[in-house]
């Protein structure tokens, strides 16, 4: 019953609409308003634009100033800084000439709205002018980019010498996080190994290998620098550390990296954002099917003394998973055996 | 002189040709070589497109904007991806982005866009009889077509479309593991790329030959309406990089289904470690972006040509700076292929790749500033009208601007590390190619309908479609460069998981309902469309009192546009308001030495030239004429 009232609702507007359509051209036609050049609503629309400047602007300064602690993530490492400067100054270039180009852009149109006893001005060309505004948008490119591009020689340099080794793995649909232990030496990995109780591949044929150890949350430490090694096992993924401002695409069969510095602990964070909750946090940024939007892990900050602390704390891999070694050749199993000892 | 024996003698061909030409319906409305129906023909095909691409996106915004709606009742539609508790699947959320990008992209703005315009509009205003190859043209249409229905095919079937984004990167586009919607899904997608890809290929060759060949007596390159210039890049830039793609397709079609490794490497997938190795997914990006970024350009340049014209004309004014105009796209056509690395900042390529396309996307930058100046000094001390057009033309600068301004920081690979695959990376594209473009296909189709179909379009609905529009993109549009400041990626079904991302559920929502409403207001435009192409007022010969040449056809130009002779060109087509003329527009068929009121001063010394050349003409035709008789 409900879907007929509505059907015929909606016919009836439709048919009222449409004769209000009717009615307007034949009026048109009757003032012959279609002879001419130019009618009244040439300066309706003249004046719209001039309206929409002055609405969409007012809405736009509006909202960015109320949200701005909203959208503008807090940043919690040493690049994370400098590429927030280059965002802003950029913002405030770009600002400027989108704001001058839009006041022109909408404001010509009623300035120079069409009346009939004016005559446009015939002026093709001028080269000075374009000379102009070829030149400074050039200049002013140019020292965006020179410094855009100091920044991005800088973060991707190679990792100092002391850099905490964390690998992560994206695989549908989350990530894994190995550490390469007291050596800070990642064992090495094969795919062709990856099993149930293996989810990394590790190849425990390195020695290296023997002591790295698995973690359910990424920890680091602050003021120190971290290396993440990146690489998928299955298809593209993507490390994204919004608060870090870090991101590195995971890629099966090309390891790849990023290095940082963390400069805030959590709880640092916690309290200058008065969030007890506050968590830093690792998300996917390239689509990877289904679970996609779900791939979260947890990036604990933590000071040198807690993080070197914990990772004293920290069983191999092997220590809970024997099964892995009992293979190995005599020498590495016994090597093997000490490790796990040492920590049982 | 060449191109004066072309002209005569293609229009001695034709008089033989219509004598014994009758169509039928099929030949008049299907298989067609007439370029004025082909062009009509991606018109409409580009419209259906158009509509379900954006039904696509009204689908994902609900689920983004209303997360916890019921959707039981888009069950008769959607069926099976609708799951029992009523959400919206999230592999089947994945395709629908994926289809929305890549039917608005391909179909709708590349083959709507440039199928529609440099089809109509070429033989129009060179003043030609038709493409260089009908039959190629005629084909380039059902290459398409075919595609079309392939791609409308893979959106019913059981395992859903392709559903890897509309980039389809390997290895989640090559393996069927990964996600259902990479097994017949994806092996559509493909095949119906490749059609496209044939399409586009036999459009753009007969493009360029067309204005090489087929320019009647006096258009010289130097004269060509910016339209054409436009056209003429575009198909350029489509011929060289299309192929790069088939190979991309080719490449990526052995790793589906022969075993290959060119993309696969290391995999390890359903409790099964791959065979592949030594392959590289980074490869296929390079390939897909060798063309995916002149494709920005593709969709872009002929809808800044669109505007170029229609600006001119509806402000009564030469365009500023046309010289200008001409080598900034010449700039862009040439930039475009040295850029493309910049969508993969991020990839896990050598960062000093990074370095060197940032500088190179930068320098792209320039050009398009130039236009922009150009179209507002244009626009400065006009006498403007507001004809539909024109507003959705102005629309375009504005959209240009702002989505422009956006590249700047996604150019900058230090700032794109953080704004990488987010929604600033939405906003910016969805403003300067999606909405500009579409922007500049709707001017064109406001601007150029009388003279497809001799009719009007109503400028009231006209100025109502362009305010819900223009208004409504920004509502969309805008919003989400906040988002992405905030970090919030991309192609998410949800954004609740995470801690940084669980806010904005009201900008989400007021996006959606902008979206719905924007969609809501193109029924406007489609009903003033099909009406007017009925019962619209009957259109003057030259309604909108322009120079160029397709305004000088009968209403109803016939196969070979012209009746008689194809009219020589004697001068630009910006001779707007010149001082001294009567009136406020000259067109390019009327001689200098019928103007000395309004001769510029080298101008004049060009009427003695010309006076020559008539002359020459002259004993030429009487000499021809003699012959035949």
């Amino acid at each position: 019953m409900y879907g007929f009232l509505i059907a015929v609702g909606i016919l009836l507007l439709l048919s009222i609409i449409w004769m209000v359509y009717r009615i307007q051209t034949l009026v048109s036609v009757m003032k012959g308003s279609d002879k001419k050049v130019a009618t009244g609503s040439n300066k309706v629309n003249a004046f719209m634009f001039v309206l929409f400047l002055v609405g969409a602007g007012g809405l736009m300064f509006w909202y960015s100033i109320k949200e701005f602690d909203n959208y503008n993530l807090p940043v919690a490492s040493e690049h994370g800084v400098i590429t927030d400067q280059l965002f802003w100054i950029t913002m405030a270039v770009t600002g400027v000439v989108f704001i001058i180009t839009h006041i022109l852009l909408f404001w010509f149109p009623y300035k120079y709205q069409y009346q009939e006893n004016r005559k446009a001005d015939f002026y093709p060309d001028n080269n000075k002018l374009e000379v102009i505004w070829t030149t400074v948008p050039a200049v002013v490119l140019a020292l965006l980019v020179i410094g855009g591009w100091k920044a991005w020689s800088d973060i991707t340099a190679p990792a100092p010498e002391n850099s905490h080794v964390v690998e992560i793995m994206g695989y549908q649909f989350a990530w894994e996080v190995r550490y390469p232990g007291m050596d800070n030496v990642l064992g090495d990995h094969d795919y062709r190994l990856t099993s149930a109780t293996n989810v990394s591949g590790v190849d425990f044929t390195d020695k290296n290998a023997l002591d790295d150890f698995m973690s359910p949350v990424v920890v680091i430490p602050k003021g120190e620098p971290v290396l993440f090694k990146i690489r998928a096992r299955d298809v593209l993924h993507s490390v994204f550390a919004p608060h870090m401002r870090l991101k590195m695409d995971a890629v099966p069969g090309m390891p790849t990296r990023f290095w940082f510095m963390p400069t805030k602990t959590t709880e640092e964070m916690r309290a200058e954002l008065n969030d007890p909750d506050f968590v830093y946090e690792i998300a996917c940024t390239e689509i990877c099917g289904r679970g996609h939007f779900s791939m979260r892990k947890e990036i604990r900050v933590v000071e040198p003394d807690e993080f070197r602390k914990w990772m004293a704390e920290q069983k191999p891999y092997i220590v809970n998973n024997p099964s892995l070694v009992a293979d190995l050749p005599e020498e590495l199993k016994e090597l093997a055996e000490i490790t796990i000892s040492e920590h049982k | 002189m060449a191109t004066a024996n072309t002209a005569t003698h293609s229009a001695t061909a034709h008089d033989h040709h219509d004598h014994e030409h009758h169509d039928n319906f099929i030949t008049k409305y299907i298989f067609t070589t007439d370029h004025k129906m082909i062009g009509k023909q991606f018109l409409i095909t580009g419209m259906l497109w158009a509509f379900i691409g954006g039904l696509l996106s009204v689908i994902f915004r609900l689920q983004l904007g209303f997360p916890d709606m019921n959707l039981e009742w888009l069950r008769p539609l959607l069926g099976g991806w609708i799951t029992p508790d009523g959400a919206l699947d999230p592999e089947f959320y994945l395709a629908l982005v994926t289809m929305h990008g890549t039917i608005m992209v391909f179909f709708v703005l590349t083959a709507g866009l440039s199928g529609t315009f440099s089809n109509f509009l070429i033989p129009l205003q060179i003043g030609a009889r038709d493409m260089a190859s009908g039959f190629m043209n005629m084909l380039s249409y059902w290459f398409f077509f075919v595609s079309s229905v392939i791609m409308f095919i893979s959106l019913f079937i059981e395992t859903g479309p392709a559903s890897g984004g509309w980039v389809v990167y390997p290895p989640l586009s090559a393996l069927e593991q990964a996600m259902p919607g990479s097994g017949l899904g994806m092996t559509l997608w493909l095949i119906a790329m490749t059609f496209f890809i044939a399409s586009s290929l036999l459009g753009g060759i007969n493009y360029i030959t067309t204005v090489i060949n087929l320019r009647t007596k006096g258009m010289s390159f130097s004269r060509l309406p910016l339209t054409i210039w436009a056209f003429f890049l575009t198909a350029i830039i489509g011929l060289l990089s299309f192929p790069v793609l088939f190979s991309a397709a080719l490449l990526l079609v052995f790793d589906r289904s022969f075993g290959t490794s060119f993309y696969l490497s290391d995999i390890y997938i359903g409790n099964e470690a791959l065979p592949n190795t030594g392959g590289s997914p980074v490869l296929y990006q390079h390939l897909f972006w060798f063309l995916g970024h002149p494709e920005v350009y593709i969709v872009l340049l002929p809808a800044l040509g669109i505007t170029s014209e229609i600006i001119a004309t509806n402000s009564r004014k030469p365009i500023f700076g046309y010289k200008a105009m001409v080598i900034s796209m010449l700039g862009i056509t040439i930039l475009s292929f040295v850029v493309w690395a910049h969508h993969m900042f991020v990839s896990g390529m050598n960062p000093f790749l990074g370095s060197i396309f940032m500088f190179l996307t930068l320098i792209i930058a320039i050009p398009s500033a130039v236009k922009v100046f150009n179209y507002l000094t244009t626009l400065w001390r006009g006498n403007l009208i507001f004809t539909p057009g024109m507003l959705f033309s102005i629309g375009l600068v504005s959209f240009f601007i702002s989505g422009g301004l956006t590249g700047i920081f996604l150019g900058n690979s230090a700032i794109d590390i953080q704004l990488h695959d987010t929604y600033f990376v939405v906003a910016h594209f969805h403003l300067v190619m999606g909405s500009a473009s579409f922007f500049g296909l709707m001017a064109g189709v406001y601007h150029w309908f009388p003279k497809m179909f001799g009719r009007m379009m109503d400028a009231r609905l006209g100025y109502i479609h362009f305010w819900l529009t223009f208004i409504g993109v920004y509502l969309v549009f805008f919003p989400m460069h906040y988002i992405g400041i905030a970090g919030f990626p991309r192609r998410y079904y949800s954004w609740t998981g995470f801690e940084f991302s669980n806010m904005y559920t009201d900008l989400n929502m007021f996006v959606s309902v902008a979206a719905i409403i924007t969609f809501a207001a193109q029924f406007i435009f489609v009903f003033n469309f099909f009406y007017s192409m009925y019962r619209g007022r009957v259109a003057s010969l030259n309604p909108w009192r322009s120079t160029t040449l397709e305004w000088t056809t009968p209403l109803h130009p016939g196969h070979g546009n012209w009746p008689g002779e194809i009219p020589t060109v004697y001068r630009w087509p910006y001779d707007y308001s010149k001082p001294g003329a009567k009136e406020d527009f000259i067109p390019q068929t009327v001689p200098l030495s019928a103007t000395p009121e309004s001769n510029l001063p080298h101008e004049q010394e060009l009427v003695k030239l010309e006076k020559e050349i008539m002359a020459d003409e002259e004993t030429e035709l009487v000499a021809n004429e003699a012959k035949q008789v």
